[in-house]
């Protein structure tokens, strides 16, 4: 069970989290400007890269804040955490 | 009693003054405090108390610790335990144990479980293992500053180190991410499940010995020689007089000087050069024969003699009644290679590492990283019957089974441990799983390192269920109990209750003698004919307040409600960004900028949930605000043709007259002389008010709408009643009518969704081509030919019966008998459903076909009349 630093609350246990999947998928201005392909890819198409993942998690039985994660796919080890309007940070594996 | 094997003094771990009554299989052991069971057994010169779960064959204690691969025991008093080893288990006054091959049981009847708490730790430094190397890891962070634990799973930590936690008969099962450690406390009337969350986890689990596979090595009286030290210095024990040591290392030679001082005569056989410095044996009276081994065992059903093979060919036999064995020790490395630390072969140990990697966090020290004595690399005895030679004693396994499995081709012990099953017992081989791969290896003509054992999972050691769950048992611990604010009223009623995710609703109120169907019809024909009260304080509410609310709304809904006026309702739906309906609701607006929102009872989580996380990460400029008022407000739904006058009656501070208080109008004010929020709200097709009161009013708001009502025909209904009711009018159940791939449009719904070309969730997925395919399934009304065959939910629909396979064209979603409309009806969702209203199919019933017509999914008052 990860120990993971919420940027409210401080490290609280995994359970009191929810995984929200990759961060930085923005909605779509315009949706209905979207050709049914870019729509997809806004809908359904994820990275899966090994190593440093930039996701979103839930603190749903915390404070129910949004945030993000850089976590390492290899070493499930979580590498950064910040919030929703911060820039991704530059962090290695 | 001291028992005839236990010598006249010397025993650390016992006090022989405290001798303890435990019963083997009935028969009264020789048992004193600090025993484990299976020390009591060789003190009462028990052997072969035990049989192989597979061939049956007998057994005796080979270990003294967890690794015991034959000695289980199923506890009876003074608390059940379905299956532990004999060697881990002090021994309790009254204690009743039995043997238990391979496999715990259940006894019928009420078995108490033993009672369980769980803990949670948070420490500087959790160190596992209380051998000389956890101590000393233990002292050295406790002497720096910061909490430390030790936990050891055996029962006794001997010179517990200062300033540190120690907890003896804790076993660490598992560890997980970050340093979170998982450990099992088997105590004597309490077990407890230690949650540990450390800085640093240090591994301190030492090593335990392998047996070496000769012919004969199951006979009870081949013990290990580790073990069969430790049963003589911690418990006084001599396990044999006529002992013969196999040994490959240091160690081995040390028990048997033990063996030789206790008084035993000892032969030690070297079957290959020992690396280090011996012990002088020969002083000890020790025989020490070079190049020899074991060939062979005898002795029914305990060992009786060995047979010997000299380095030419020499053969003899010795009686002996102990053949101790050491071949090699194996770092205990279970828990670091779970959590991901990786393994090299050691050549001096001829054993399997830690090889430094794994978790920043974690450090292995002592014997578990690799300092264990050097041996020679001795895993089997050529000479001899491979089918006697035991590899994995709990699964009966030998060398020619291994051999068998390497010669189908397999040559993964990953593979060969699925082919044989072993490593999959309840010992997880721990005496084996060196031993297999060494064999798989040297069949293969690898080298030794080539593969190590197949890889470990937690549990470390079996944790019994009841502790797992600790206090979470029983129907009211299990899971958290909702109840409404009416409940105790509906309890005194006699209600029927169903369970609707954690709340107890009313399922119906039966009069006396009235059985549950009758009462539904009852209930039904009550609220069409006269008044209902139905206790929807389950619905789920969120207020949405601020600024923007008006426009956040208009984003999640299909439908508008910023032009929704204030003290007006509308019915909206929700849908996923995939165009499919998640939930539906009502939308009140209070005031400009304060709307309360209703959802269903088993989607207010998931309806909240979607609100905060657009809220948050898309649109955090909206000035919004959504709070969960669902237990803040009981309702009473009052519906039926009599609705107003029941509501008049309650003498409410609005005016009732339809003019000025419409359908799908709001107003707040008092009724019953408290104040509440009135909704003209429908889920019956009935005229209806909800009343909403705080949630400490709506036990007595209840008393009052019954007492009100009840010279206007007023019955509380229950929710069985409900679904009927709003089926006949063909209104939806989110998660019942629908499965996720239902659109707003496939529900009959299209008319709601808007056009003007605002953007709202999901909108973009209605535009993909396959949402606009005329065949799509969609949600229509059914009535079987026969009006009293009642479809069952889930029915699958066929044009036309024949032989399998038959294509489905849709199933029903809903079915119910109408005491309304005097027969059965149901709502299905059908493949191009709306063009075949007027048509046939047939339901595929187990009994046979079953034809049905398809019909518009409104069945009672279509125009809405009664709502008025």
């Amino acid at each position: 069970m990860l120990l993971i630093h919420c940027p409210w609350c401080g490290p609280r246990d995994e359970v009191e989290f929810r995984y929200g999947g990759q961060a930085h998928i923005a909605y779509p201005g315009d949706p209905g400007a979207l050709s049914d392909e870019a729509w997809a890819d806004y809908l359904f198409m994820r990275d899966n890269p090994k190593g440093p993942f930039a996701e979103r998690w839930f603190h749903a039985a915390g404070c129910r804040r949004w945030f993000n994660a850089v976590r390492d796919t290899a070493t499930h080890r979580l590498l950064a955490t910040y919030r929703p309007d911060e820039p991704r940070p530059e962090v290695g594996p | 009693m001291s028992g005839p094997r236990r010598l006249p003094d010397g025993g650390t771990w016992i006090d022989r003054a405290r001798p303890v009554s435990v019963r083997f299989a009935g028969r009264e052991l020789a048992a004193l405090a600090g025993d484990t069971v299976a020390s009591a057994l060789l003190a009462s010169g028990i052997r072969d108390a035990f049989r192989s779960p597979i061939l049956g064959r007998p057994r005796g204690v080979v270990a003294a610790g967890v690794e015991e691969p034959n000695a289980y025991v199923e506890v009876g008093a003074p608390s059940f335990e379905a299956i532990v080893a004999a060697t881990a288990v002090p021994v309790v006054d009254g204690m009743e144990v039995s043997p238990r091959p391979g496999m715990g049981r259940l006894p019928g009847g009420d078995v108490p479980a033993r009672p369980a708490v769980h803990t949670h730790r948070h420490v500087e430094t959790l160190v596992i293992g209380g051998g000389p190397a956890g101590r000393a890891a233990a002292a050295e962070a406790a002497a720096a500053g910061g909490r430390v634990l030790l936990v050891d799973e055996r029962h006794r930590i001997d010179d517990p180190p200062e300033g540190v936690l120690c907890l003896p008969s804790t076993t660490a099962s598992g560890i997980y991410d970050d340093g979170y450690v998982v450990c099992y406390e088997r105590g004597v009337e309490l077990d407890r499940v230690w949650h540990v969350r450390a800085r640093r986890v240090v591994l301190a689990t030492g090593a335990h010995e392998r047996t070496v596979a000769f012919a004969g090595n199951d006979r009870p009286g081949v013990m290990l020689a580790g073990a069969v030290r430790t049963y003589l210095e911690r418990y006084g024990v001599l396990c044999g007089e006529r002992a013969v040591v196999l040994s490959t290392n240091v160690w081995g030679h040390e028990a048997a000087l033990a063996l030789a001082s206790a008084g035993a005569s000892v032969l030690l056989l070297e079957p290959v050069p020992v690396p280090g410095e011996v012990p002088d044996l020969a002083a000890a009276g020790v025989e020490v024969r070079s190049g020899w081994v074991v060939v062979g065992t005898e002795g029914e059903p305990a060992l009786a003699a060995v047979h010997l093979a000299g380095p030419a060919g020499e053969r003899e036999t010795v009686p002996a009644d102990l053949l101790a064995v050491s071949g090699g020790w194996n770092p205990t490395v279970q828990l670091a290679r779970a959590i991901g630390c990786g393994l090299r072969y050691d050549e001096a140990g001829a054993c399997f590492v830690p090889d430094g990697t794994g978790p920043d966090w974690l450090e292995v020290v002592g014997a578990a990283a690799g300092e264990v004595p050097p041996s020679a690399p001795l895993f089997r005895i050529e000479a001899g019957d491979d089918a006697e030679k035991y590899v994995e004693l709990q699964r009966d396994q030998t060398v020619a089974d291994v051999a068998a499995a390497v010669g189908r081709g397999l040559r993964s012990v990953e593979h060969v441990k699925r082919a044989t099953y072993i490593g999959t017992t309840i010992d997880q081989g721990r005496t084996s799983g060196t031993l297999t791969a060494a064999i798989v290896n040297a069949l293969l003509g690898w080298d030794p390192g080539a593969q190590g054992p197949s890889n470990p999972r937690p549990p470390y050691t079996p944790i019994p269920y009841a502790a797992l769950a600790g206090l979470d048992r029983g129907p009211r611990l299990l899971d958290p109990i909702r109840t409404t604010p009416m409940h105790p009223a509906h309890v005194a009623r006699g209600a029927v209750f169903e369970d609707v995710g954690q709340w107890k609703r009313p399922y119906a109120f039966p009069h006396p003698g009235e059985d549950l169907e009758a009462a539904v019809t009852r209930e039904c024909l009550t609220v069409r004919r006269a008044a209902g009260v139905l206790d929807a304080s389950t619905l789920g509410k969120i207020e949405v307040v601020g600024p923007d609310a008006a426009v956040f709304l208009d984003r999640m809904y299909v439908n508008r409600m910023s032009t929704l006026p204030i003290g007006r309702a509308r019915y909206g739906v929700m849908l996923g960004l995939d165009g499919m309906v998640v939930d539906d609701g009502v939308a009140v607006r209070l005031a400009e900028d304060r709307f309360l929102v209703t959802t269903t009872t088993s989607g207010a989580a998931m309806v909240l949930d979607r609100f905060e996380e657009w809220l948050q990460t898309e649109w955090p400029e909206l000035r919004v605000w959504c709070t969960s008022v669902t237990e803040r407000w009981a309702v009473a739904a009052i519906s039926g043709p009599n609705a107003r006058e029941v509501v008049a009656a309650l003498e409410p501070s609005v005016d009732l007259d339809p003019a000025a208080f419409p359908h799908m109008a709001v107003r707040e004010g008092e009724v019953a002389g408290v104040p509440a929020r009135i909704l003209r709200v429908s889920f019956t097709g009935e005229r209806s008010y909800e009343l909403h009161v705080p949630a400490r009013y709506g036990l007595g708001l209840w008393e009052e709408v019954l007492r009100a009502g009840a010279e206007l025909g007023l019955e509380p209904y229950g929710t069985e009643a409900m679904h009927v009711l709003r089926a006949e009018k063909g209104y939806i159940i989110v998660g019942q009518d629908t499965d996720g791939t239902v659109t707003a449009e496939d529900l009959g719904l299209g008319w709601m969704v808007r056009t003007d070309g605002s953007d709202f969730v999901g909108r973009r997925s209605l535009a993909r081509a396959d949402l606009r395919r005329p065949d799509r399934r969609q949600l229509v009304g059914m009535l079987p030919e026969d009006p009293e065959t009642l479809l069952p939910e889930g029915a699958q629909l066929v044009e036309e019966a024949g032989e399998p396979p038959v294509r489905m064209v849709g199933w029903v979603t809903s079915s119910y008998r109408s005491p309304v409309l005097g027969r059965t009806f149901a709502l299905a969702l059908v493949e191009a459903g709306r063009r075949r209203i007027g048509t046939s199919l047939l339901a595929a019933l187990a009994a046979g076909p079953v034809p049905v017509r398809v019909t518009e999914p409104v069945f009672y008052d279509p125009e809405g009349s009664r709502l008025r």
